[in-house]
């Protein structure tokens, strides 16, 4: 794990992705739900092949902020460059072709399709062909189909899921259904992929598989990824800069080691000694 | 002076819709169910109406008949065809109900025949024209505005001021909440379609009395309109309803004024396409949008 | 499946799939014009060939995008006046009729296609129960329009004079082409990406896909079919009216695309077969027709709400897999059961 360095921006990425464009540069970002502010003056600089996490205690708009990078919500204030260009405006579909992906906390898979397809689907784009040549069956569709076949099952492979290949993807069991959104992610190409929960009811070893498979997904794909937790074993082991959010703001942001000993943090996981006294 | 009396015409037949349209805007907010069967609740109490004049010739007795027949029609379809579906997937459901309405209208086709019946509407409500100021407005008239505007203020008072409408409104805010809370949300739905049919019953007679023919497909059309009214005003919504009824009323009766008798039907889907569009749940619908 | 039973090659699948439809093909000529059946039973062969093609375009967006579209027939309206027009207009008169019944055909589709797209775009911006709504309303302005517009269509006493081109081999060349077209399509990147967006809006957009594109494509597709559909209707029956076109219409072809099961293809086929041949056939039931249809509806949506043939698809080659695989099959389930037993 490299140390974080300080950018003339004043953001911290991991010192081997020092002079590379950060794959996310997000300045002031927010966005008001009737009147209220959600996310406010967010700020935080990823590295291209950073692993960053963000934590924070429950309705401290983690997931918010994942839905603002993708443009599943539109932001009230503030920019987002994606590898340097401006996400302003544009569809959540377009945002994934350049270069963002992203899993869900609450795990939307394409249920009654295989798991092969549904990685296949992951694969859109990267599959060329046009519709005239799909019906006509011309050479250019079997050979396109071949290769999203063969790479389908080199991308489960990573999981050890290419067995699975022809379950539908929701009779897969709990653990299997997380991973295999990953793989989905993954295959859309991404330059930085937001997983929002990865850990979310998975046992102990299960966990500690994933934290090596994330490692593992960074290293061979050289890809950035950000990812919302509340397992800290999983968060403290694997990322290497952290941001804490609550309210809605960021109150803290660094190493592993800065986080857990920063007084803000504990006060907002907590709670303020006084208050927990004066409920008592 | 033509202009106010197509106004007034126009609002005759708007309270009608809106009475209908309230039925399919109390159903859907509870049970997230456009009822297709609706609008055949209605056709089927234009047949007990005239059943039941036909047997007592006591127009009470008819239209409290009418009523009764509707409810229990409605609390029947509830139980039988939507209830075992609670779980099922929305479009399931919306079949279903489309298979209630086509059944509906193939039943009163098998027991009524397919023919178009006179209903006898001056019987009950006398062919009086009053004239005020150079206005002439029929009795009929006079009744169907007032009715239902009755009917719209018991409604109001109903829903937010009982219990019952208190465990209405909780049921349709949130269906698992409201049963942790201790509401009989089976009760409740009940309660919902006994009201909805009952506004249908009142309506279906309004509208017997304005178009004195009943026939198995008359339902439909009416259904479609009260419909597009329920839409147009925001679904769920009950002064929506009112609203939507009214602008359709009017907007039929207007178009019809100016010779475009034959375009009314498209206008009226216009118009909710055009409404649709701009402001996507109606005058006075809320907003939804899927948690992420 | 595991490796080491036998595939069919993919060549040979579609060498199978070619033979059986020439082989269906030979028999339904032989029948039909052999004389083995009369006028009234081939009659109702080529209805049921264009409500297959009804359902089966229907399924496009019931089934694989997963909306409820409420106004099949209008665009079928749409098709069907625009082959007609087409075919009564001097340019179709003066082509040879081979030429002029494909013209015609494909021109009815485009047509559709194209109120499909007009008609899309907006409704599709709306989800669920509006689109139902929307769509309702788009196909009762269409049948409206076309009352009103008798210099073109003919108004309410209908259309009149269209020639008969709706043979056995025109329809049946039509739904094998139609059927062949939208496999085809959805077993290919585009139909996963339809599929998408049935199973999840939102992850499907998230995994780059253009969801308002592919929708509006589906509509559109589905849209073109069902203008074929019309067309041949017109060549079937030489008379269009509106009324054919009305909301109950459009009812029953969704019945056939539910009762078949959403997204079979199989199921809208067979679903389209049975109840376009039944009622024909049998004319006894014709006063409970639409009340047993109904109640068929009620009891499939509560008794198995996806439809008597699910999402199953029909393929010739597994089942002939299957056959030559079958003992190897047997063997593995024994091996399986005393695995389960000792376990």
């Amino acid at each position: 794990m490299d140390k974080l360095v300080k950018v003339p921006s004043n953001a911290l990425i991991p010192e081997r992705d020092l002079g590379k464009l950060p794959i996310l540069d997000i300045r002031h970002l927010g966005i008001d739900f009737g009147g209220l502010s959600a996310v406010d003056d967010f700020n935080l600089t990823i590295g291209r092949t950073e692993i960053a996490g963000l934590i924070g205690p429950n309705g401290a708009g983690k997931t918010t902020v994942f839905n603002l990078l993708t443009n599943v919500y539109h932001p009230t204030r503030g920019s987002i460059l994606l590898d340097g260009k401006d996400t302003a405006g544009k569809k959540t579909y377009q945002l994934n072709k350049m270069g963002i992906a992203r899993t869900f906390q609450n795990i939307r898979l394409f249920k009654n399709l295989t798991v092969e397809d549904n990685v296949k689907i992951g694969l859109h784009n990267a599959t060329d062909y046009s519709m005239a040549q799909a019906i006509l069956r011309l050479p250019v569709y079997w050979k396109e189909e071949k290769k999203a076949h063969e790479k389908a099952l080199e991308l489960l492979s990573l999981f050890d899921m290419q067995d699975m290949a022809d379950w539908k993807a929701g009779s897969l069991p709990y653990g299997a259904q997380r991973r295999l959104e990953i793989v989905r992610a993954l295959a859309t190409k991404p330059g930085i992929m937001l997983l929002d929960e990865p850990a979310a009811g998975m046992n102990p070893s299960e966990t500690a598989e994933l934290m090596e498979n994330i490692r593992k997904i960074r290293d061979t794909f050289h890809i950035a990824i950000m990812l919302i937790e509340h397992d800290m074993n999983l968060v403290m082991g694997i990322c290497e800069g952290i941001a804490v959010l609550n309210y809605g703001r960021i109150i803290a942001k660094g190493s592993p080691e800065e986080i857990k000993s920063n007084p803000m943090v504990i006060e907002a996981y907590l709670g303020k000694k006084g208050g927990a006294k004066a409920h008592a | 002076m033509l202009f106010l009396s197509q106004l007034i015409n126009g609002l005759q037949l708007g309270s009608i819709y809106a009475l209908v349209a309230l039925g399919y805007s109390m159903v859907y907010g509870i049970i997230m169910l456009l009822n297709f069967a609706h609008g055949d609740i209605i056709m089927m109490g234009g047949y007990f109406a005239l059943v039941a004049f036909a047997a007592t010739t006591n127009p009470v007795l008819a239209i409290i008949a009418t009523i009764v027949g509707c409810v229990v029609l409605a609390v029947v379809i509830e139980k039988v065809a939507y209830k075992p579906l609670r779980q099922a997937p929305r479009i399931s459901l919306l079949i279903t109900a489309i298979g209630v309405s086509l059944f509906l209208q193939n039943l009163a086709q098998l027991i009524w025949t397919a023919n178009t019946r006179a209903f006898p509407s001056t019987e009950i409500i006398p062919a009086i024209t009053f004239n005020v100021g150079g206005l002439s407005i029929s009795l009929n008239i006079i009744v169907t505005i007032c009715v239902s505007v009755l009917s719209m203020v018991l409604l109001a008072f109903i829903v937010q001021k009982t219990k019952m409408g208190k465990a209405m409104r909780a049921v349709s805010e949130d269906t698992e909440a409201a049963q942790l809370m201790g509401i009989n949300v089976n009760n409740t739905i009940t309660y919902t379609f006994i009201i909805g049919s009952a506004l249908a019953g009142i309506g279906a007679i309004l509208y017997c009395c304005r178009y004195p023919i009943v026939n198995p497909t008359m339902g439909s059309l009416l259904g479609l309109k009260a419909f597009v009214a329920a839409v147009l005003g925001g679904i769920g919504s009950i002064p929506g309803a009112m609203i939507g009824g009214f602008a359709i009323g009017l907007a039929e009766v207007f178009v019809t004024s100016i010779g475009l008798s034959a375009w009314t039907d498209a206008v009226v889907f216009a118009v909710l396409i055009v409404v649709l569009l701009i402001k996507p749940t109606g005058f006075m619908g809320a907003s939804m949008t899927e948690k992420v | 499946m595991k490796q080491y039973y036998k595939r069919i090659s993919m060549p040979a699948r579609y060498l199978i799939n070619l033979v059986l439809i020439i082989a269906f093909l030979a028999a339904g000529n032989a029948i039909v014009s052999g004389g083995v059946i009369n006028r009234a039973q081939s009659s109702i062969i080529l209805q049921v060939g264009i409500y297959i093609i009804l359902a089966v375009s229907l399924n496009i967006v019931t089934g694989y995008l997963g909306q409820l579209p409420l106004g099949h027939a209008g665009f079928m309206a749409v098709g069907a006046y625009a082959g007609a027009i087409f075919w009564k207009s001097g340019y179709g008169a003066s082509l040879p009729a081979g030429l002029s019944i494909i013209i015609g055909l494909i021109f009815a589709g485009i047509v559709a296609a194209i109120f499909g797209i007009i008609i899309g775009v907006p409704a599709l911006r709306l989800k669920g129960d509006y689109l139902a709504i929307i769509t309702l309303g788009f196909g009762e302005i269409i049948r409206v329009c076309i009352i009103n517009l008798p210099s073109i269509t003919g108004g309410t006493p209908g259309l009149m004079g269209i020639p008969k081109y709706s043979t056995f081999l025109v329809v049946y060349i039509a739904v094998v082409i139609s059927c062949a077209i939208i496999h085809m399509l959805m077993k290919s990147r585009h139909g996963r990406a339809i599929l998408s967006i049935r199973e999840n809006e939102i992850a499907a957009e998230s995994c780059g896909i253009n969801i308002t594109y592919y929708k509006v494509m589906a509509f559109a597709v589905s849209s073109f079919f069902a203008g074929i559909a019309g067309a041949l209707y017109a060549g079937y029956q030489g008379l269009l009216t509106p009324a054919s076109f009305d909301f109950m219409a459009s009812i029953n072809i969704l019945v056939m695309v539910v009762l078949g099961g959403m997204g079979s293809m199989i199921g809208s086929i067979i679903a389209a077969a049975v109840l376009t041949s039944l009622p024909l056939a049998l004319q006894a039931l014709n006063t409970y027709r639409m009340v047993i249809y109904s109640l068929l509806l009620i009891i499939v949506m509560i008794f198995k709400p996806s439809g008597l043939m699910g999402t199953y698809d029909f393929s010739m080659s597994r089942i002939l897999e299957r056959i030559i695989n079958f003992k190897q099959i047997r063997a593995d389930k024994k091996a399986k059961k005393a695995g389960d037993a000792n376990g």
